[in-house]
């Protein structure tokens, strides 16, 4: 077994409180302990190399998983029950079914395993899917000690602070303790320790200071940067394997990767390609012409009317009722944006956001902006319906359909205006902010 | 139903399904009508096989199209999970194995034909890759409890058709077991130690590899409708068992892939997307159109009005390739139920059979067709005589026609699809730029009297040589696809052209170095009035000497033949004898079916109830409103004179006042206090009616007010 220090970077006091919580094997520790901070800062990992290392009896769970509390405790109970594996009991599954069961169960398993001597520590990962459950869970886990008369510990592990989790009812307060943000030098530090076996570790510690003076500006986050360095790391060698440059030669292999981490902030960074598409891209060494990412195929192709009633959607979400007499009537008259403009109305309503509108507008809308004429047929009905189902537009409020639906139009302006110049109608023209 | 309990109670009885079984065969639909029923039953059966021909020709099709993006998707499956395979313990697959690998399938809008994909990608990858195929749909999982017992529930299903020995102990478990992931990965791991220490599973073959342990395929159907935190949960779980479980997510994309990003902020990291597109629905139409209408195949044709209404439908409404099939079958169906000459739809020797069999009244439905009629008129008058009156004669004549309608369209097809190579690279397109355009438009006149087809032959004869060069060698092609005889002359007076062109290619050289050398000598240093004179020569001379160049001959000629086939084969079907056998001409049959209308419906219904009752004494001329019209129509009508708020006390009595009207008016007989009361019942009811129906509701803006819900009327 490696030494803690070894293993666990940057998180020495962290570590060396918790160590003196738990105390000794046999010691009563507190009842339960919060952690919080940021994602990636260490907290699961800290955790799990704990217990593993000093051999705590301990139960790790990811609520996640856990979608009743049902299921969680009974998680909770079987790996208990599974701490000793030599045993034959571990195929035999309990089932729990309350916190009452949970309690007697617990002091039954913890009797069989023979660890009722020493602290039994459990991991609650994401404790924030708690606060969904039943309400009595997070209160029972706050003081499980109490309630089970038995040597435990119940740690939490969240991104949220302890504030956004008190019940109103008020509960044992927890020990809490801060994971803070790794800074760049930990970053670098962490980043260096896991070098492929083939370099050495001053070589791939060059490179992680490359990969982070472009990419700290954008990106803390480690497992991002963990990824992006195992991503571009081939790259980086490519000088040194095919001979052009030695492993000391930092300048060269600096020229050589600089750009292609830009190139790799702008696509695999934000998702734009995959990280097996940039691969590919990697080894062929060919130019990212022919591979467009996501956000290129922003393009939709939708049926004519559908357009039209986008479009109309669009524009009854984005100007105020008042002013569609003066879009779409033919003898509006004249009238100026200053004179029918109230005050309130001079911030831009696209800054706003859309706004709702009842069904019977965006049907007025539509049968003025389209030339012919539109029978309102069960198509142009069910139309409105399926683009609410690809989310281009969304129905507001209650669902009943007798009543006056309401909708709202959630597509961006660039969007609609891509539309509108395919079936020619000029969109800026009818729409009051642009007046 | 009796029973032979002594005691009072409820008892269940369960239908009897021998009963059930009665059912009305379809083919006596085509009795009802006032034909023969052996002649309908023929019919019947002629449209089945018709249909059937076509359905499957139309199901080829799919799967052709289809075969490209599956074959992308296999070859992606194939590389995801390599490493999981091989077990890897390469440095950077630690790092990187907690993305799940994703394939975005862009399917477009037409959200009704996915499912037709989705069954075909299931069954395919089920053959060939994976038993375990999951499809998820987005109203069957509000919650991750949800997602994770369908999975579960799906998985093992898969799993039972193999091994029908586990099954109990499935079942035990489900009982007794909420799903979870975990759960998942421990039956996984029985299942594929199980089967790669039995006999290789004799059903995947072709990728050995994948024998120790399948991929899990999960396709999300339409991921536009999951909720981000369902979807977020999922991943993240997901990605956790990622070492114990091989999950590759099927993501199948209505709108943009951009819709990934909206869905999914935090979660996308850990999923390694890779984008599959599938064809766009409009080049599918075309594909379908050209398979099933564009050819001699299949005899059976839509005039324009009704081919117009179902691309119509396709191109305004919902790009649902399916729908247009199923338009096409009712088409069809409609076509072999009201002409009953329809029999006469078949192949030409099929055809030639019946023709000898055709009774006396089938004969005298022919001599009724508007089309053979009009080819009577232009016959001598003994012909005339004989082709009304002699049957032997008449089925001759009929015979002959049915040939010459087949050789029609064998050519009008051939110069239709060269008219759109010619037509179809000039710049807007004036006669169309999709060949079903063009199609529409020869069907509904001759092409050669509509507006476009003159300048459109100018913008011919300005082609550049490479392009006309191109666009004759794709002719060629086309006429000498199909192994017809007729066209024969055509292909060798197109080949004829292509080689008097590469000709001119050789000699062009020459003439062109001579052209360049004169030009250079006309433009000398003079002041500016001189240069425009001479400027003005040249341009004269230029366009006098236009027509010299051998390729502008060339052109003109090719321009020429084209416009002469144009004429001689591209006239519409209508001038064809007989072509109302094979012509569904019910245009409007088509539009009432496929593009109803329930607002109007509704709105006639109330407003003109003599549409549908058909009571003589509720016919009104005017826009009056008879008092023995139905309650709610009278409401209806008052209501239609109202603004956005009815006062309900002013309704209410103009409705006494109309259904009163008629009646003897006396005021102050005893009875009308009854009276009154009935009608105000009779008010109230047809309010609530209208309620229902939509067309207002209760509003807390002014009392004893209702809102309305439509607007126009008043």
């Amino acid at each position: 077994m490696f030494p803690l220090e070894n293993v666990v970077l940057c998180r020495e006091s962290q570590v060396s409180t918790l160590m003196a919580l738990f105390g000794e094997r046999h010691h009563f520790s507190f009842p339960s302990i919060f952690i919080y901070g940021h994602t990636a800062s260490g907290k699961t990992y800290v955790m799990e190399t704990l217990m593993k290392t000093s051999e705590l009896p301990h139960v790790i769970v990811n609520c996640v998983e856990c979608f009743t509390s049902r299921i969680l405790l009974e998680h909770i109970l079987n790996q208990l029950n599974c701490l000793t594996p030599s045993e034959d009991e571990c195929t035999s599954h309990i089932a729990c079914d309350s916190f009452n069961d949970f309690v007697r169960l617990f002091k039954k398993v913890t009797q069989d395993q023979g660890v009722d001597d020493q602290t039994v520590y459990i991991v609650l990962d994401k404790a924030e899917y708690l606060r969904e459950m039943e309400a009595n869970l997070l209160p029972a886990f706050l003081r499980l000690q109490e309630l089970t008369n038995r040597n435990v510990t119940v740690i939490f592990l969240s991104q949220i602070v302890w504030e956004k989790f008190r019940p109103n009812t008020g509960c044992f307060e927890p020990f809490i303790m801060y994971f803070p943000d790794y800074s760049i030098g930990h970053l670098q530090k962490i980043l260096s320790h896991d070098h492929p076996p083939e370099y050495s570790a001053d070589f791939y510690a060059a490179y992680i200071n490359i990969l982070l003076g472009v990419f700290y500006t954008v990106c803390r986050d480690l497992k991002e940067l963990r990824h992006l360095a195992a991503l571009n790391f081939s790259k980086y060698c490519e000088p040194v394997v095919k001979g052009e440059a030695n492993e000391r030669d930092t300048r060269k292999l600096w020229r050589n990767i600089e750009p292609h981490l830009k190139k790799a902030m702008h696509t695999v960074y934000l998702r734009e390609i995959s990280s097996s598409q940039w691969e590919k891209l990697q080894q062929d060494d060919t130019e990212m012409g022919q591979l467009k990412g996501l956000s290129a195929h922003a393009h939709v192709e939708l049926p004519y009317y559908s357009k039209f009633i986008l479009i109309a959607a669009y524009l009854a979400s984005y100007n105020p009722t008042r002013t569609d007499k003066r879009f779409f009537l033919k003898h509006h008259g004249k009238i100026k944006k200053a004179s029918f403009m109230k005050k309130h109305e001079k911030t831009s309503n696209h800054l706003l956001g859309p706004k709702p509108f009842p069904l019977d507008r965006l049907l007025a809308i539509l049968y003025s902006i389209v030339d012919s004429r539109v029978a309102p047929t069960a198509n142009i009905f069910s139309q409105i319906t399926s683009l609410v189902t690809l989310q281009l537009l969304t129905l507001v409020g209650h669902d009943d359909q007798l009543d006056g639906p309401k909708y709202k139009c959630t597509v961006s302006l660039d969007f609609v205006r891509a539309i509108a110049r395919t079936v020619n109608f000029d969109i800026i023209k009818y729409l009051y902010d642009f007046l | 139903m009796a029973t032979s309990s002594v005691s009072k109670g409820c008892f269940v009885f369960k239908p009897d399904f021998k009963r059930k079984k009665v059912s009305f065969p379809i083919a006596d639909y085509f009795n009802e009508g006032e034909s023969l029923s052996e002649d309908s039953k023929l019919r019947f059966d002629t449209c089945q096989l018709l249909w059937q021909q076509m359905k499957s020709e139309a199901e080829e099709l799919q799967e052709e199209l289809n075969k490209n993006l599956f074959d992308s998707l296999i070859e992606f499956l194939e590389k995801s999970h390599l490493e999981f395979r091989k077990k890897s313990t390469k440095w950077n697959y630690q790092i990187k194995c907690r993305e799940i690998p994703t394939a975005a399938l862009v399917l477009g809008v037409n959200v009704t034909d996915h499912d037709l994909t989705f069954k075909g990608l299931t069954e395919m990858l089920r053959d060939t890759v994976t038993p375990y195929v999951v499809s998820l749909q987005a109203k069957e999982c509000p919650d991750v409890k949800h997602i994770l017992q369908k999975l579960a529930s799906q998985l093992m299903g898969c799993c039972i058709d193999m091994e029908s020995t586990e099954e109990e102990y499935v079942q035990s478990s489900q009982r007794k077991m909420h799903y979870s992931m975990a759960f998942l990965s421990t039956w996984y791991k029985s299942v594929t130690q199980k089967t790669s220490s039995e006999s290789v599973k004799k059903k995947i073959t072709s990728f050995s590899h994948w024998k120790e342990s399948p991929p899990i395929v999960i396709i999300l159907k339409d991921i536009e409708s999951f909720s981000t935190k369902v979807l977020q949960d999922f991943i993240i779980i997901s990605s956790q068992y990622l070492h114990e479980l091989p999950i590759v997510l099927v993501f199948g994309i209505a709108t943009s892939p951009i819709i990934i990003h909206r869905l999914l902020p935090q979660a996308v990291s850990s999923l390694c997307i890779e984008l599959l597109q599938s064809l766009s629905c409009k080049e599918h139409l075309a594909k379908l159109l050209d398979k099933l209408l564009l050819t001699t195949r299949f005899p059976f044709k839509l005039n324009e009005k009704a081919l117009q209404v179902l691309t119509n439908i396709f191109l305004y409404h919902d790009f649902s390739v399916q729908n247009f099939i199923k338009g096409l079958q009712l088409a069809i169906l409609e076509h072999f139920y009201s002409q009953p000459l329809s029999i006469l739809c078949c192949d030409l020797p099929e055809a030639k059979k019946r023709i000898h069999s055709l009774s006396e009244d089938q004969c005298e439905s022919i001599r009724r067709l508007p089309s053979f009629m009009r080819y009577v008129e232009k016959q001598t008058p003994e012909k005339q005589v004989a082709s009304l009156t002699d049957e032997r004669f008449l089925k001759e004549e009929t015979l002959r026609f049915l040939e010459d309608l087949h050789s029609y369209h064998e050519n009008f097809f051939l110069v239709l699809k060269c008219l759109h190579a010619f037509t179809s690279s000039l710049p807007k397109y004036p006669l169309g730029r999709q060949i079903r355009e063009l199609y529409c438009a020869c069907l509904e006149k001759n092409i050669w009297e509509s507006q476009e087809y003159e300048p459109a032959l100018q913008l011919l004869r300005m082609l550049a040589k490479d392009e006309l060069m191109a666009i004759l060698q794709k002719c060629l092609e086309v006429c000498k696809s199909p192994p017809g005889k007729q066209f024969g002359g055509t292909v060798e007076k197109l080949q004829e052209f292509l080689v008097q062109f590469q000709k001119l290619e050789e000699t062009e050289s020459n003439e062109e170095e001579n052209g360049s050398g004169s030009q250079q000598k006309g433009l000398q240093k003079t002041d500016l009035y001189h240069l425009q004179k001479s400027l003005l020569e040249m341009k004269e001379l230029r366009s006098s000497n236009k027509k010299q160049t051998k390729f502008e001959v060339q052109r003109d000629r090719v321009v020429d033949f084209i416009d002469n086939l144009v004429r001689k084969y591209l006239s519409p079907p209508d001038t064809q004898t007989l072509y109302e056998v094979v012509y569904f001409t019910g245009a409007h049959i088509l539009r009432e079916h496929l593009n109803a209308a329930p607002r109007i419906a509704l709105h006639t219904a109330l407003n003109n109830p003599y549409h549908y009752l058909k009571n003589q004494a509720l016919k009104s001329e005017d826009d009056s409103i008879p008092n023995v019209a139905p309650d709610i129509c009278i409401a209806y009508k008052l209501h239609l004179e109202c603004s956005r708020l009815i006062n309900l006390v002013d309704w209410s009595e103009a409705f006494a006042t109309v259904v009163t009207a008629a009646e003897e008016t006396d005021p102050n007989s005893t009875a009308s206090e009854e009276i009154k009361e009935i009608i105000h019942a009779r008010f109230i009811r047809a309010v609530s009616e209208l309620e229902l129906l939509g067309f207002i509701k209760p509003t807390k803006q002014k009392t004893d007010h209702v809102a309305r819900l439509t607007w126009g009327g008043c």
